[in-house]
Order: C-alpha cells, then sequence, then structure tokens
C-alpha cells in the first residue's frame, strides 16, 4: 500500500441548489484507488454513491456542485480545463452504468459503437478498428462476435448488452473503470458472469475498478477493499476481509446482518429500523445516530472523525469497540 | 462454459400496411410526372391552339383545352413539376436549419433557449399565410421569392419539433455514456442524439410539403406564386374561375392534382409515423 494511489479523492462535497434548500449529496469524503485493485462503495439508495461517481469524471451538472480535490495521476480533475477532462473521460477512465438497456444508442449497431471509441482514442486506422471491435466483443465473451457485431442493441439480451458496454468502455484500455452498479439491472446467474467478467479484465488489462453497488453480496465476491457510504459520508473503509469479519461501524454491522444468507436456518431478516436522514438537513452528530442501536448522548453532539481501528481499516464510530465485539 | 445463445427474431422492419401503400404510390406517380413531363404530356403545355377552345374530355384532349386552347392534361402534368418542386424547396431549408437549431437549442438551453422561446412565440402569434404574404408583398412575387418567404418562417416548427425531442433524449443513459466516453458535444448532439431525435421531423416534414403545396396553389391562386403562364396547380385554377360555368375541367383537373398531392404526402406521413410507433 505504499505506493502512489491512482485516484486520491479529498474533501469531495457534492451539493444541490434544490427549491427547499441546499442538499447535501456528498459531505467531505476521502478515499484512494490504488493501481489494480477493485475498490467496493456500498451504501443505501440516496447514499451519494453514484453521485460520487460522477463527479470523479464531473458529471455533475448545475444545480449540482462539487468542491475537493480529485488527484488523477497528479492532476486535479476538478480544476482542470473542461478540454483535459475530456481526454481523461473514456480514454483514462471509462465508466459503465446500470441501466445496459438503454445506455447503448439504440440507432447505432454495436459495432459502430465500439469502432467509435476506438476512432476517438486509439490511433488504429478503419481496418484496425474493425479487427479491434470484434476482438473485444469476443473479450467480454459474446458469442459469434464477428457477425453480432452488426447487431443493433435492441437484438441483444440485458447481459449480452452490458457485456457490449465493457467492450466499448475498454476501447481506450482506461486505467480505471467505474462501474455503476453494473450488475443491478441483470438476474442472477448473469450478475455472476459479469463479475467474473471484469475480475478477468482487472487483472488482464491491469485496471483498477471502482464498484458502486448497494448488494453487498456483490461487493464479497468481488472487491479488495470497501467504502461503506451513509448520508453523503464515508462511516467505515478498510478491507474487505477484515470489514466483513468484523465490522467496526454500527451502520456496516447492520448492513451486514441485513443480508439474507442461503443454506443458514431461517430467521427473521434483521432489518435497520428507521429512515435515512433528509439530506437537506443532517444531524449534527453522526448522521446514524437516529437509527443506531448503540448510540449514546456523545454520538450527536458532534460528527465522529474518521480513526484507524486497525492497520487500513478506518471507521467513524465512536462505539467501534462495542460494535466489535456485537 | 454456458454462454446465451444469440436467440434473436429478425423482425421486418418496413411492414407496409395499406394506407401507406397507397400514400406512396401516389407520390411515386406524380415524382415519374416530375421527373419526365416531356415524356407523358401529350402536348406543349404553352401550345396554344384557337381553333381548340374550351373544349370538353375527350379522346385527343383527355381533360379538355382551356380559354386559349391549351391542353389541360399536358398543363396538369407539367404543373406537377413546379408543385413537386414547391413541395421539397419550401421545406429544404426550414429542414435542415430547424434541426440543427433544435438540436443546438434543446442541448444547451438556458439563455439561447429564453431567446427562441421569444422567437417560436412571436412565430406563433401571426398566422402563417399572413406573414408569408406579407413577406412576399415586401420581396415581390415569384417563385424564389415565396421559398424565401416560407422558409424565414418555417423552420422555426422544425426547430421547435427538434429541440423538445433533443430535451428527451439529452436526458438517456446513452448520452450520459457518450459522455463518458469523452465525445465532443457537437458529436453527442449531431451522431447520437439527432438520428434518435429524427423521427417526428420525418413525420411533420411529409405534412409539411402538402401544407406548402396547398399554400404554393394558394399564392400562386393570389398571383404572389408562380407566375402564368408557367403551369402550376393555383395558377390553372386561378385562370380557370372565370370560366367554371362554362368550362369546369379547367379547374377541376388541377384541384384533383392538388388533393391527390395532399393525400399522398399525409398518407405517407402517417405510415412512417405509425411505423416508428409500432417501434418503440
Amino acid at each position: 500500500m505504499a505506493a502512489e494511489p491512482l485516484l486520491s479523492v479529498r474533501g469531495l462535497r457534492v451539493t444541490f441548489a434544490a427549491p427547499r434548500g441546499l442538499l447535501t449529496a456528498v459531505d467531505g469524503i476521502d478515499f484512494d484507488v490504488q493501481a489494480g485493485e477493485v475498490l467496493g462503495v456500498a451504501g443505501e439508495s440516496g447514499s451519494g454513491k453514484s453521485v460520487t461517481l460522477r463527479s470523479l469524471l464531473r458529471l455533475v451538472k448545475p444545480p449540482g456542485h462539487v468542491d475537493g480535490q480529485v488527484v488523477w495521476r497528479g492532476r486535479d480533475i476538478l480544476s482542470m480545463p473542461e478540454a483535459d477532462v475530456r481526454d481523461i473521460r473514456g480514454r483514462e477512465i471509462a465508466m459503465i452504468f446500470q441501466e445496459p438497456m438503454t445506455a447503448l444508442n439504440p440507432v447505432l449497431t454495436v459495432g459502430t459503437q465500439i469502432r467509435e471509441s476506438l476512432a476517438e482514442h486509439t490511433q488504429l486506422d478503419a481496418g484496425q478498428r474493425k479487427a479491434r471491435a470484434v476482438e473485444l466483443l469476443d473479450l467480454v465473451g459474446i458469442p459469434s462476435a464477428k457477425s453480432r457485431s452488426e447487431d443493433y442493441p435492441h437484438q441483444f439480451s440485458g447481459g449480452m448488452r452490458q457485456r457490449a458496454m465493457i467492450a466499448i468502455a475498454l476501447a481506450a484500455k482506461p486505467r480505471l473503470l467505474l462501474a455503476d452498479e453494473p450488475t443491478t439491472a441483470l438476474d442472477v446467474t448473469i450478475q455472476d458472469q459479469i463479475l467474473k467478467l471484469l475480475l478477468r479484465l482487472r487483472r488482464e488489462l491491469q485496471m483498477s475498478v471502482i464498484l458502486v453497488t448497494h448488494d453487498l453480496g456483490v461487493i464479497a465476491q468481488t472487491c479488495d477493499r470497501l467504502v461503506v457510504m451513509y448520508a453523503g459520508q464515508v462511516v467505515e473503509t478498510g478491507p474487505v476481509a477484515a470489514l466483513f469479519a468484523q465490522p467496526r461501524h454500527a451502520y456496516t454491522l447492520g448492513l451486514l446482518n441485513s443480508v439474507p444468507r442461503a443454506g443458514a436456518i431461517r430467521q427473521p431478516l434483521a432489518s435497520i429500523p428507521g429512515q435515512p436522514p433528509s439530506l437537506l438537513d443532517l444531524p449534527t452528530g453522526c448522521a446514524f445516530a437516529p437509527r443506531c442501536r448503540f448510540v449514546t448522548a456523545a454520538c450527536s453532539t458532534a460528527r465522529p472523525p474518521l480513526v484507524e481501528v486497525a492497520p487500513g481499516h478506518l471507521s467513524a464510530c465512536l462505539r467501534h469497540r462495542d460494535v466489535a465485539a456485537a | 462454459m454456458a454462454l446465451a445463445l444469440p436467440l434473436v427474431r429478425r423482425r421486418p422492419r418496413w411492414r407496409v400496411r395499406p394506407p401507406l401503400a397507397v400514400g406512396a404510390a401516389i407520390l411515386f406517380g406524380f415524382l415519374v410526372l416530375s421527373l419526365f413531363p416531356g415524356h407523358i404530356a401529350p402536348y406543349d403545355p404553352l401550345a396554344m391552339d384557337y381553333t381548340a377552345l374550351k373544349l370538353p374530355p375527350s379522346l385527343s384532349h383527355t381533360f379538355g383545352t382551356d380559354n386559349l386552347g391549351r391542353d389541360v392534361l399536358s398543363r396538369v402534368i407539367w404543373a406537377t413539376r413546379v408543385d413537386m418542386q414547391i413541395a421539397l424547396f419550401c421545406t429544404i431549408f426550414p429542414i435542415i436549419f430547424g434541426t440543427i437549431v433544435g438540436a443546438i437549442v434543446g442541448y444547451y438551453g438556458g439563455l439561447l433557449d429564453t431567446i427562441f422561446g421569444r422567437v417560436v412565440d412571436i412565430t406563433i402569434i401571426l398566422p402563417f399565410l399572413v406573414l408569408v404574404i406579407a413577406i412576399v408583398a415586401a420581396l415581390g412575387p415569384g417563385l424564389i421569392n415565396m421559398y424565401i418567404a416560407v422558409s424565414i418562417v418555417g423552420w422555426v416548427f422544425y426547430a421547435k419539433i427538434m429541440r423538445a425531442e433533443i430535451q428527451v433524449q439529452k436526458q438517456s443513459d446513452y448520452a450520459a455514456a457518450a459522455r463518458v466516453l469523452g465525445y465532443s458535444e457537437a458529436r453527442i448532439i449531431f451522431r447520437h442524439l439527432l438520428p434518435n431525435a429524427i423521427t417526428p421531423i420525418i413525420v411533420y416534414w411529409m405534412t409539411d410539403m402538402a401544407l406548402d403545396i396547398l399554400l404554393g396553389s394558394s399564392l400562386g391562386y393570389l398571383g404572389l406564386g408562380a407566375q402564368p403562364p408557367t403551369a402550376e396547380w393555383g395558377v390553372l385554377i386561378a385562370d380557370a374561375k372565370n370560366f367554371m360555368n362554362t368550362a369546369w375541367w379547367m379547374s377541376i383537373f388541377p384541384g384533383i392534382g392538388i388533393v391527390l398531392a395532399g393525400l399522398g404526402f399525409s398518407l405517407v406521413g402517417d405510415g412512417i409515423a405509425d411505423i416508428f410507433r409500432r417501434q418503440r
């Protein structure tokens, strides 16, 4: 972990000017992505996962406003000129989306869309692009890639479209792939194939992946490190194995307990009571305090800082010892 | 490894329904007439024959002759060329300019959109025909000035449609995906969004061509469009109006031409709209 991180996010804050006040979607978060690692970002709907991902590439549009630093290979993406960001988008950092059904252009063939990405980001000539497009489709596991490359997206199934999206994203050999719930819209067997594909590609192409998901099963299966977000804040971060074995934040514990376990003795699911706080009006202390069964008076007075509870494992919970013991 | 089998049903993309087929046949007929009037028309449309004035339809003059002894059938056929030209030239500039402006305004919004909104308001509060007549009156009568007048006003409608479509399309995931791939805004607008937004433009284009033929005929009738002795359906009817009681064939046949052309464009427009609706 001593190496310089590939991507380093410091004090990232995303706010939206809403009619009823300032909505804080991401509230000053820090994290790093190391070369070659898969970083998971987990949290409930509305915890700021997707917005975080979008703000990394400056895709948050007004009325959204982004502060902080996103340092990519020594340069701050948030302060560079738009033209430079565009050079990074797709070429160095690529992104895939949740909805493969709608993220491909319906009027262009899949092959055309891959070739377009190649034309934009590589020096290949037309013939090479054609061959490379087929190679890429083959790489992401599309059978009879050559003939399928001239098909339109509506002729592909959901899983195949997600594969095609990945092929387009990989066209420029990016160093970092941002995956925004890439498997949520797919059924479980296809989900598994796509995740295995991502892991294989990570290894073969030596890229890093940020995988945003609300599915802890997916994280357990694919990620090296995990960032748990709640109400726009990082509440816990650390190696996946350590974090799953011994969560050190009450929220993470609640999340883990609310995952149904196949094969285990049937017992009621332990859901977390209550609702996430309104992003228009965050509590002063720990945002999770109102729903927390470990809550103390101190939790509501000031926002607990992220402290290192074990090597590489940080938690923003005042009661992390009690959580660990629970 | 069990890979997903490529079970793809290839549906025929164009299932042509009767109204569309009829409309297309009509337009094809007019297209042939307008491309080869010299080969089809039995007489010279301008040749006068003082021995054959106002002859009713007969075997030698199928549609009869007019007050100067010209063959009405030949004049109606030659008029097709002028009226098809009107349909094309009245729409070609509006469709190109309107589509581009609409796409840009729809994509960027903001101040551009506000300005565009005012332009639309100004255009819409004035009746189309009145506005066109006013411009033609200022420029002087004639076909070219009519094209200019219609283009000045007509692009607004295409832009309005395009703006609305682009506003929808730019929210789509594939637009976001294109942005993430680092494509330029021009490429996103014109290569990715525009083809997805063009359908209503094509449908409106068909309707618009029908309306422009009516407009061209109206202006021709009023003496502001095509000028005599050019054969144009509206001009033919205007010439015939004094002989309505004695030579009905002079006005009926150009009238049928106008109606058929309007019907053809409308049927094709509806048919295309229908195909795109089913595809969604």
